[in-house]
């Protein structure tokens, strides 16, 4: 039920996204408007009803305890992590995957104990949505769900049509225990993320477009596996001084965007096939390679740019090039 | 996530003995210092908020470049403000950052820090220090540190943990408050956050 309401909001968001002018100015999130009301809704949501309990939780539940709880989900996930390893090709990582599984389920007691980080296997952090964005699928708008939370229109389906078959809960038979099991693992992953939204409420002036920053920035690191290239490197224009500017500042001006769109999409590094760039338009010259006397990065930026998003797409290995040069961190 | 944060603070004290070292070596002295001291303090591990400051004041604060983190986060509106503005962006927007974080520190637990081999050549003077943070039951969080080669020795422009830079977090909210009010709306903005914050903090009994 909630999941396929989830489906029709996500259409209803898909649906609007042509005529949807920008508002807020971030080409990443055309759907501003919808999405600040969807984050308020579950942000109320969650006021009232999900962090109470999870508060609760903590509260009554043991240190040990709650780890035990998180450690038997999380062993769950593993599966599911190690299916996307071996689909985006990193066979090495999937294996240790299994491998957590099958040392937590047995000696860590199904999977309370996670021995197998101790013994050397670290946890990964995999979904279908990364898998895709590996394997060249642009991430489309920033949709924040019901219910869900902040996510693009490549990983909400990713986590609606496909995540929800590989989490071994929705296998359970037994629907009252499957609900139930639900419910503590959402509870559980609350809990443990009360410490982060207290941070959130102090530290953010805007906490909608803090969490939208961070949510992108993340799902680009997660699909790089934390080695993402420096998002606005200057290809053509990387003068030493200016590369560090450029790296941080992701703004451009409009009239640079429409001259870059036919930038090579996938590189091949290490053999290993990287993502697809994500909105090429980040990935071009940005004006911050000057900088101004003061050290500051001199760009320029003009709000209301629509998003381009039909133009992640992959390229043949052989035509691929190197296209994000790390010039600002020489091996 | 407090605990990671917590330890992005932590990894940097002791200015003295740390200057003349390359980034990652002095990134990595300096967290064995923090962590070392953290470790003995009970006060600190209670979450004593006295005592966190005067640990972040001594050993992480002198680390950091503020007014070039300032400066990022403000991106093109920086050189829009006037010099005494952005004296005092910078007072407000590090007042609000270490008020924020530096109490994370009473969370460190045990976390193992790893560093990534150094990826700069000879001369450069801007770096990226990349650590892993390691604790059971969770994936490892990167924590890396944007460090800049200053005269008195390297200084921390940017962490990004989890591949989540807090300067480019703080853009987009700079860049609206500043389109809706002016650079004077932000310095606002900011003041009545941090005001905010100080009184939740005094009515709160600690």
């Amino acid at each position: 039920m909630l999941r396929r309401l989830s489906v029709l909001l996500l259409l209803g968001a898909l649906g609007g996204l042509g005529g949807c002018a920008t508002t807020g100015g971030n080409p990443d999130d055309p759907l501003e408007r919808y999405n600040r009301a969807m984050f308020n809704f579950n942000d109320g949501l969650d006021k009232a009803i999900i962090k109470p309990v999870a508060s609760g939780y903590k509260a009554v539940m043991p240190g040990f305890a709650r780890t035990g709880v998180t450690n038997f989900f999380a062993n769950l996930g593993d599966l599911w992590i190690g299916i996307n390893n071996i689909l985006q090709g990193k066979v090495g990582a999937g294996a240790s995957d299994f491998g957590r599984f099958v040392m937590n389920t047995t000696v860590g007691i199904l999977g309370v104990f996670d021995v197998a980080s101790n013994a050397g296997l670290d946890k990964h952090n995999e979904d279908f949505g990364q898998t895709l964005g590996r394997w060249g699928v642009g991430s489309g708008a920033y949709v924040v769900l019901p219910f869900l939370g902040p996510s693009n229109v490549r990983d909400g389906f990713s986590l609606l049509a496909v995540d929800w078959h590989g989490d071994p809960l929705w296998y359970v038979g037994n629907v009252p225990t499957r609900n139930e099991l639900y419910g503590v693992r959402l509870v559980d992953n609350r809990a443990s993320l009360l410490d982060a939204s207290q941070l959130l409420e102090e530290a953010a002036l805007d906490r909608y477009s803090y969490v939208r920053s961070a949510y992108l920035q993340r799902r680009r690191s997660l699909i790089y596996d934390g080695d993402a290239p420096p998002e606005p490197e200057p290809a053509k224009t990387s003068q030493s001084g200016a590369e560090a500017a450029a790296r941080t500042e992701t703004e451009l001006p409009p009239a640079q965007i429409t001259n870059q769109r036919s930038e090579g999409v996938i590189a091949v590094v290490d053999g290993e096939l990287t993502p697809a760039k994500e909105f090429s338009e980040t990935q071009a010259h940005p004006v911050a390679a000057r900088r101004d006397a003061s050290g500051a990065p001199a760009s320029d930026y003009e709000p209301g740019i629509p998003g381009n998003y039909d133009d992640a797409l992959p390229v043949a290995p052989a035509q691929a090039r190197i296209g994000f040069a790390r010039t600002t961190m020489r091996p | 996530m407090k605990v990671v944060i917590a330890l992005c603070f932590s990894v940097f004290a002791n200015a003295v003995a740390a200057q003349g070292l390359a980034p990652d070596a002095q990134v990595k002295s300096i967290s064995d210092e923090v962590i070392g001291i953290i470790k003995q303090d009970k006060d600190i591990q209670a979450g004593n908020q006295k005592k966190i400051n005067e640990l972040v004041d001594a050993k992480v604060l002198p680390h950091f470049n503020f007014s070039r983190m300032t400066a990022l986060a403000m991106g093109r509106n920086w050189p829009k403000a006037s010099a005494e503005q952005q004296k005092v962006l910078t007072r407000e927007f590090r007042t609000l950052l270490v008020r924020t974080y530096s109490s994370a520190l009473s969370t460190y637990k045990n976390q193992v820090i790893e560093f990534k081999p150094l990826r700069a050549a000879a001369g450069d003077t801007e770096v990226m220090v990349r650590t892993q943070v390691k604790q059971p039951g969770t994936e490892p969080i990167s924590i890396d540190y944007g460090m800049e080669k200053t005269a008195s020795g390297w200084k921390v422009y940017d962490i990004v943990v989890g591949g989540v830079s807090l300067v480019t977090n703080y853009r987009e909210t700079f860049n609206a408050q500043i389109r809706d009010g002016g650079v004077d709306g932000l310095i606002k903005s900011l003041a009545d956050k941090n005001r905010s914050l100080e009184s939740q903090a005094s009515s709160k009994p600690k």
